[in-house]
Order: structure tokens, then C-alpha cells, then sequence
């Protein structure tokens, strides 16, 4: 969801890895701070960019996992000890992200991290820690690379590729035979999303009848449809942001399609936010995937959605869902490494928080998430859609 | 589908049109091309959508108030910015132009922020069935509308007073106003009338693509200008066919799947035009007065 913020940021990260290289040499063998103290607390990290332009993101994932450490500690924490959360805002800045990374590892001494939140930052961070074989979870970073530098990096989101195929998977489902798609051309998100989808319907026998794209700012896109409603699909797939998704809709209705369309979770806050992107009435037939929706109704959720609202007095997004997950994967493997008796800030140690995650299940808020020996998550998805008025609903829950 | 894609084509040239009347009708009376114009149209976009979601009242106010608001904008920023300017460089006033237009932008983007704003729709009516063809009705009345306003500025600048005063400052502005007309009325009857053509062009642009945000006026006002320069800068008949010509160009390029070199083709025609056409499709060689 957020290549562009990697692109953007592509040399800051290519100068703090660069930066890094140096940095790693030095520190290899002075990385065993305290993970903890005597008294019996557990010091972990939070970061990401609490302050500029993805504040907004970053605040969310800090408010769900702080929740969830809060939660946690309420009940006793883990092996008895509290969990101590030190947060740091690493303002949306590769560099900034590294700084704050190594603070936490050498100065707080912590042992396991929460973040970072976006694409850019995060490679930065992983890249980073991969020496530390430091224990990290990212809420929300979606790009490929993120978990492949080393395997002590996990992420509680699904990647864009994954959601391509989720959705295919819903198509051929529903038995949809013909399925178009629309695309913003240049968009790491949207192409990425594209071709894992028709890879995946073509693989399930669903023909493409046509791949239509479009570029930055265009607002018509009636001769696109034009082209995809000649071609008479029982579905269009749409992988774009909700301001797109809404004139493509409205659009394509406006020429008479009244059939299905396709959606990743760009197209949350389509309807219901701060304007309503498309009118209720032609929000019909249209399904998107996500990983959470305040419509979700499993216990879990219901039960995090009145936590957050008691806690922050603010419908939860799903950003905050996916911080509180992250925060309850790492607990998870924390978890394991308690019991198993190591010293805290050990290197034994550290490797047991990974093999927990790695092997551990957790029923968290987006659903029940477990590792298969990559830190990409298995995980359900929620397909959501639109009731009459525009509400949101959950149309069905997709088992990974 | 054919018959969809000609009506497309017609729909994208008709608001390209609209827009690039205004800029001809400016250029052809005082040589100044008026980089504001397009967002006069990112103005009466907002309006509409104040009028109809933030004050819930109906859509015919709307688009009285969208046309009535978008004409003020372009008296006043004449007064304001350009006749002050009248005798100074046509360098100056250009550069002016352009510092309106960013004024504007920037303007809005304070003022409403930087999110598109979703514009309620006008009509309940949005499909026309057409003898089993399913078409838009934006698209319908965007061409219709196109029509009408073509053929009233047409009548106005040929067959009234004012037209004919109009016709007269655009050959000589020095001998119209020793013959008794008033130029300064004149030029501000040409940016009201453009003016509320953008507003026209804002209220068909809202129906059918259903968002305000403030940049929206930078891209179709270039497009526009290059329409207007297609048709030859200065003629009305060069604006309608330049601003139809470059939706044409458009849809044919998206309809082939190569919808990322949309851009590219419109201004390479324009550069094509410059290079074998300089004065456009429609204009008159003009010889520099010396």
C-alpha cells in the first residue's frame, strides 16, 4: 500500500543502508544490551512516523499496539513481567528510522520492535537489524522486500501481490467466467495487485477479457469502460485509492454497467468517510478485500473495536488493528522466549522470540495470523460490502 | 461501442471547447493568454459543491450560482490583476497571469483543503437508453450544451453591439476607442462572458466526473489552451474544432490501450501544429504593425 512512499524515499534508504554497512561492522559484537531489568520488565520498541505527511498511519499502528501492551500488562504480562513500550518517531525519514532503530537497540536496550510503518522507512529498519538478528514485526508495510533481508523480520499485513490473488480466489468463488480489469498505470500498488490477480484468475480458469490502465489525475475513464463493457465481463476488478474507485464507478454505472466490481483495500473510505466517493445506489455488487472493517462482527473484533473506542474515544481503522495485531505477534514470541528460562538481550534469546513468532498462531484482530517459514503471515481476509445506504458490510471471511 | 467511444470523444471535446472559447475570446481581444482560466473552472466547481453538499440547496441554484460566481472571478480578476497592467509589457501581464493562476490553487487548497471533494449530483438521470445503446447522460448534455453556448457566442459577437465593439477593440484597440467605444467595458464583457462559459464547462465537468480538487484546473486548462492554439488562437470555430480535435485525440489513443501516451500525443499535435501551422487550423496570418 505504500510503494510510493519507497520509491520517494529510495535514496535516503540507499544512504542509510550504505550508512549501515559501517554502523553494523562496528556494533556487531556490542548489540547484547539489557533487555530488560531485574524488577522484571520487558523493554520493546514502537516506531514509526508519529509527526508529518504519514503521521496519520503511524499514529494509528502506535495507538493498537499500545492498547494491546496495555492490555497485556493489565493481565498480568508476560511470565509475570510488564511489558515497557519506548516509542519513537522516526517523522517518515529513512535515515531518522535508522537513528531511532539504533537508540532503541543500543541505548534502550530493547528486544523485540514494533514497526517501522511504511515501505521506505521499514527496508531501512530491516536492512538494519538483520545484523542484530533483532526481533521485528511491521503493522503495515506491504512491499516484498521488507521480510527478506533476514528472518527476523515479520509483518502482520498481507503483501499487494496477496491481495490480487485473494481476490481471485473470491472470483472463481462466486463463478464469475469473464473478468476485466482497471488499473492506475505507474503505481506499484495497482500493477503489483493487477498481475498477481489475473495470474492467479487465469490459473483458476477465469478468462481476462481485457486490461485497461490509466494514468495519474485522470479523471474520465469512460472510454477504458467503454472497451472493458464491450468486452461483457461479470466482473471488473478496480485496484486503485477510493478517490479513483468512486469516479470509475460512478462512470461505468453512468454507461449502465450494473454488475460486479473488485476491490483491495484501497478502496476503504470509499463511503462513509469524509465524502462519499460514490452514491450509495451505485455501490451495489462491489466487493473489496481488507484486513479489518469496524462492520467486522468475530468476537475478537467487536471486543478491540470497544477497547479502542473506550481508550481513544475513535472508531479504530485499520491501521490501529494492524498495530495491535503486530504488538500481539511479538508478544506472542516473547512469550515463548520467557518460558523457555534465556537471559533477556541474549543472542539465544532473540532467536527464540523469532522461532516463536515464526512457529506461533494468534488470533488477532484481523484475523488468525501464523508464519510459514517466510515473515509473510498467513492470514484470512475480510470481503467487504456495501449494504442499500452505503454501510459497509462483511460480505464473507476468506480463509488463507 | 463504436457509437460509446465517437460519443466519449464528443463529451471530453465539448468541456475541452468550452474552456478553450474563454481563453480564445481573452487572447483574441487583449493578446493575453489568461493562465487563470482554468481554475475560474476549479472555482465553480467548489461552488456547486458548496451550494449542493455543505448548504443543501438545489441543484438549479447550484449552477445559477456556479456560472454567476466563475463570471464574477473573471471581471474581477481583470480588474484586480490585468488592467492595471494594460499598457505594461505583454511579458508582465503573462507572468501575472500565471501568479493569479497559483494564487487560485494554492487559495483553495487553504480554504478546502487539499482532498477532491465529492459534488452531489445534479440529476437523478444518469443512463439514457438510445435504441438499446445504455448512454451517459452528462455525456448527452455536455455535447448539447456545447452546441447551444457555440452558436449564442457566435450571435452575440456577430450580430450584436457589443460583438461588433468586441470585434472592433480585437483589431484596434487604439482607433475603437478613438471611434467612441469604451474598451475598458468591452474587455470586461469579454472576461464575464468567457468567464461564465468556464462556469458552464464547471457545472458539466462536476456532473460527469463528480470531483472538485483544487490542481483539477491546471491540466484541463492546458489541454484547453492547446485546443485553442490547435484551432488557431483568437477564432471561435478554431476553439470548438481545436478542443474536439483533442478529445478525439484522447479517446483514440486510450481506446487503443495506450491511455499512459495520452498526453504525449495531444502535445506533440501541438507541437506538430506550431511547426507546420503556426497561426492553427483557423487563424489569419496577422502582420505585426510596426
Amino acid at each position: 500500500m505504500f510503494e510510493n512512499v519507497s520509491r520517494r524515499n529510495f535514496l535516503q534508504v540507499s544512504a542509510a543502508s550504505v550508512a549501515l554497512l559501517g554502523l553494523a561492522g562496528c556494533n556487531g559484537s556490542s548489540d547484547s544490551g539489557e533487555g530488560g531489568d531485574a524488577s522484571g520488565s520487558i523493554k520493546v520498541g514502537i516506531m514509526g512516523p508519529h509527526t508529518g505527511d504519514n503521521s496519520s498511519y503511524g499514529l494509528a499502528c502506535l495507538n493498537g499496539a499500545q492498547l494491546y501492551f496495555k492490555q497485556l500488562n493489565e493481565d498480568g504480562g508476560v511470565n509475570g513481567k510488564q511489558i515497557e513500550p519506548v516509542v519513537y518517531d522516526e517523522k517518515g525519514d529513512a535515515t531518522e528510522a535508522v537513528n531511532a532503530y539504533n537508540r532503541l537497540v543500543q541505548e534502550d536496550g530493547v528486544t523485540g520492535i514494533v514497526g517501522d510503518v511504511t515501505t521506505g522507512p521499514t527496508i531501512a529498519v530491516a536492512q538494519a537489524s538483520v545484523a542484530d538478528n533483532m526481533p521485528c514485526v511491521t503493522p503495515s508495510a506491504t512491499a516484498a522486500d521488507v521480510v527478506t533481508y533476514g528472518s527476523n523480520y515479520f509483518r502482520a499485513c498481507v503483501t499487494d501481490p496477496e491481495q490480487g490473488r485473494v481476490m481471485a480466489n473470491f472470483a472463481a468463488e462466486q463463478g464469475y467466467k469473464n473478468v476485466a480489469t482497471l488499473y492506475l498505470s505507474g503505481s506499484d500498488y495497482s500493477e503489483g495487485v493487477n498481475a498477481a490477480f489475473c495470474e492467479e484468475a487465469e490459473a483458476k480458469g477465469i478468462t481476462i477479457t481485457a486490461q485497461e490502465s490509466y494514468s495519474e489525475g485522470d479523471v474520465d475513464f469512460n472510454t477504458q469502460l467503454t472497451n472493458i463493457i464491450n468486452t461483457n465481463p461479470d466482473a471488473i476488478l478496480v485496484p486503485n485509492y477510493y478517490q479513483d474507485d468512486g469516479m470509475i464507478v460512478t462512470q461505468a454505472r453512468a454507461q449502465g454497467y450494473d454488475k460486479v466490481f473488485l476491490g483491495v483495500d484501497g478502496w476503504s473510505g470509499i463511503y462513509g468517510g469524509s465524502e462519499n466517493y460514490a452514491d450509495a445506489a451505485d455501490l451495489h455488487d462491489c466487493y473489496y478485500c481488507c484486513a479489518f472493517s469496524s462492520s467486522n462482527d468475530s468476537e475478537v473484533a467487536a471486543q478491540f473495536i470497544e477497547d479502542y473506542e473506550a481508550e481513544y474515544n475513535e472508531t479504530p481503522t485499520n491501521f490501529c488493528a494492524l498495530g495491535y495485531d503486530a504488538a500481539m505477534v511479538l508478544a506472542n514470541g516473547l512469550a515463548a522466549a520467557e518460558e523457555a528460562g534465556l537471559e533477556p538481550g541474549s543472542e539465544d534469546y532473540k532467536q527464540a522470540v523469532i522461532d516463536g513468532i515464526a512457529s506461533g498462531t494468534v488470533e488477532g484482530v484481523t484475523g488468525s495470523i501464523s508464519y510459514e517459514g517466510t515473515g509473510d503471515p498467513i492470514k484470512s481476509s475480510l470481503i467487504i460490502t456495501f449494504a442499500e445506504d452505503g454501510t459497509e458490510e462483511t460480505f464473507e471471511v476468506l480463509e488463507a | 461501442m463504436f457509437f460509446t467511444q465517437v460519443l466519449n470523444g464528443l463529451q471530453l471535446g465539448s468541456i475541452y471547447a468550452l474552456v478553450a472559447l474563454g481563453y480564445t475570446m481573452v487572447y483574441g481581444i487583449i493578446l493575453l493568454l489568461n493562465f487563470a482560466h482554468g481554475d475560474i473552472i476549479m472555482v465553480g466547481a467548489y461552488v456547486s459543491w458548496l451550494v449542493m453538499a455543505q448548504l443543501g440547496l438545489p441543484p438549479v441554484l447550484a449552477i445559477i450560482l456556479s456560472v454567476a460566481a466563475c463570471t464574477l472571478m473573471g471581471v474581477l480578476i481583470d480588474k484586480v490583476a490585468y488592467a492595471p497592467l494594460r499598457n505594461a509589457p505583454r511579458l508582465s501581464i503573462l507572468i501575472t497571469a500565471i501568479g493569479v493562476s497559483y494564487f487560485l490553487e494554492n487559495g483553495a487548497q487553504l480554504v478546502f483543503g487539499a482532498d477532491a471533494k465529492v459534488v452531489p449530483a445534479y440529476t437523478e438521470l444518469t443512463t439514457v437508453q438510445l435504441g438499446g445503446l445504455s448512454l451517459s447522460f452528462p455525456s448527452i448534455l455536455t455535447v448539447l450544451v456545447t452546441v447551444v453556448a457555440t452558436v449564442a457566442l457566435t450571435v452575440v459577437v456577430q450580430k450584436t453591439k457589443l460583438g461588433k465593439a468586441m470585434r472592433a477593440v480585437s483589431e484596434d484597440m487604439g482607433a475603437a476607442r478613438l471611434m467612441g467605444i469604451n474598451v475598458n467595458t468591452t474587455i470586461s464583457f469579454t472576461f464575464a462572458v468567457g468567464s461564465a462559459l468556464a462556469g458552464i464547462g464547471a457545472v458539466l465537468y462536476a456532473m460527469a466526473y463528480t470531483q472538485a480538487n483544487p490542481t483539477m484546473g491546471m491540466m484541463l486548462g492546458t489541454k484547453a489552451f492547446v485546443a485553442a492554439v490547435l484551432g488557431g488562437i483568437g477564432s471561435i470555430p478554431g476553439a470548438v474544432v481545436g478542443g474536439l480535435l483533442v478529445g478525439f485525440a484522447e479517446v483514440f489513443v486510450t481506446a487503443i490501450g495506450l491511455s499512459v501516451w495520452k498526453d504525449a500525443v495531444v502535445f506533440l499535435l501541438l507541437i506538430i501544429v506550431l511547426v507546420v501551422r503556426p497561426t492553427g487550423i483557423f487563424g489569419r496570418t496577422m502582420n505585426e504593425k510596426v
